[in-house]
């Protein structure tokens, strides 16, 4: 139960994957406007990343690996998330009208971004999740729980995002402070922020 | 290709369409390798090097691949050439490779290689296409060895490795850091940029507006081309006149 817990905040916060780690910034300043889009962006990372981790870690595993193809882990993950995004937004528009019509304009976009190819190539890194996550041996649940919580993550940072910029659009500024600028100063605060869970320890 | 048609993919590449300070395009590499102006110099060349590879390739296959699955197919092109960096900076250069991690495979989904595959490489021929990849990736080569080189000089004291003074602002190296100093050239290149432009656009303006006999030809009045002999050449002309 307790590493349950530290790997949600582990995942969370301290190695937050927009702010900490730089995976996902393109969604995350593109995006961003608006919270119910943030959200809807978010949940869509997250269920992606979630079922990516699901697949790709067996397929590096007991496929890529004992057969020594290891060098074609980035041509078969981008592979798998392309097929992956569109399987899913089928199975949305099929099965649920509403939540494609909330969620499906945001999911094409998936398949470029960052943190989807991120936490796929991230978890495969056997040493470095181990020590990230302070586990002893590593497997596939704490591989999909890894990329469940990354996501979440995600979320928690792009739906803060939104709610800085829906003020920071009614503020004066310098012109050339307008646009990604002061967005990039409102994510430097959040990073500072967020620094401060590397404290937990 | 004419020297003009060269001039202005030069120009839009490194400066008008300057991927990471213009298009804020490939933001996640610029934010988390620009710690020190070596890892900004050594992930722009990998990405200047598949740029060019995958525009020429792109360019090449262009009536060939069919418009329903080019993005697949733009995808898989790109992810070849990226393994093949991967595997040959893990051979030759493997302190590079380490301390680009994660960020090495991301190339795949760098937004500037697929904008310039969908943008230009898909509609334009072999050798412009070369060029633009060229300008693009050089123009993001060097916005992150300056914006490397400012949180290097300022977070460790350093610049390429080198060490400077023992002075160091720690908050430089910080991801908050990234962010500040990243949003804030941006600011700088934007205003200087658009001065720049404004200084250009009204000089072409005087001139559109008070035409010589001797500035006949269109092709002066183009604002991509030197504006400074034409303006130049104008003064000298009036001079002329006036004695």
């Amino acid at each position: 139960m307790g590493t349950f817990f530290s790997i949600i905040i582990i995942a969370v916060f301290v190695n937050n994957f927009v702010v900490v780690q730089f995976l996902g910034i393109c969604p995350f300043l593109g995006v961003s406007k608006k919270t119910n889009n943030a959200l809807g962006m978010g949940i869509a990372v997250t269920l992606v990343m979630t079922i990516t981790c699901l697949i790709t870690y067996p397929i590096y595993e007991y496929l890529l690996v004992p057969n020594g193809l290891e060098y074609l882990e980035i041509i078969v993950f981008i592979f798998v998330i392309a097929a992956l995004v569109q399987m899913i937004e089928r199975a949305i528009k099929r099965f649920s009208p509403a939540l494609y019509k909330a969620m499906g304009i945001y999911l094409p976009l998936i398949t470029t971004n960052c943190a989807v190819l991120g936490v796929a190539e991230l978890v495969i890194d056997k040493a470095q999740m181990m020590s990230l996550l302070g586990i002893t041996s590593m497997n596939l649940g704490y591989a999909v729980l890894y990329g469940l919580f990354a996501g979440v993550g995600f979320t928690v940072s792009i739906v803060i995002m939104s709610g800085l910029r829906e003020k920071i659009d009614h503020l004066r500024m310098p012109g050339p402070m307008k646009g990604f600028p002061i967005t990039m100063m409102a994510a430097c605060f959040m990073a500072m922020g967020f620094y401060v869970f590397n404290m937990i320890g | 290709m004419t020297g003009k048609r060269f001039k202005t993919i030069a120009f839009d590449g490194l400066l008008k369409n300057n991927p990471t300070l213009r298009l804020v395009l490939g933001t996640c590499p610029t934010l988390a390798l620009s710690t020190a102006a070596f890892n900004g110099i050594g992930m722009g060349l990998a990405v200047t090097f598949i740029l060019i590879c995958s525009n020429v390739l792109i360019s090449l296959l262009r009536k060939t691949i069919p418009n329903a699955v080019r993005i697949p197919a733009f995808v898989i092109i790109i992810a070849t050439f990226v393994t093949i960096v991967r595997m040959v900076l893990d051979k030759f250069i493997p302190s590079l490779y380490d301390s680009m991690g994660v960020y090495l495979p991301l190339i795949v989904v760098n937004c500037i290689i697929l904008g310039r595959a969908e943008s230009f490489a898909s509609k334009n021929k072999v050798l412009d296409s070369a060029c633009d990849g060229l300008f693009t990736g050089l123009g993001f080569t060097c916005a992150l060895t300056l914006i490397g080189a400012i949180r290097e000089i300022l977070g460790a004291g350093a610049i390429f490795g080198y060490t400077l003074w023992d002075f160091k602002i720690e908050f430089f190296t910080s991801s908050a850091g990234a962010f500040f100093v990243y949003g804030l050239s941006i600011a700088i290149f934007n205003a200087v940029y658009s001065k720049i432009e404004n200084v250009r656009r009204s000089k072409t303006f005087a001139l559109r507006i008070m035409p010589k006999p001797d500035v006949s030809a269109p092709d002066n009045l183009d604002p991509d081309a030197g504006n400074e002999e034409n303006a130049n050449a104008t003064a000298e002309a009036t001079a002329k006149e006036v004695k």
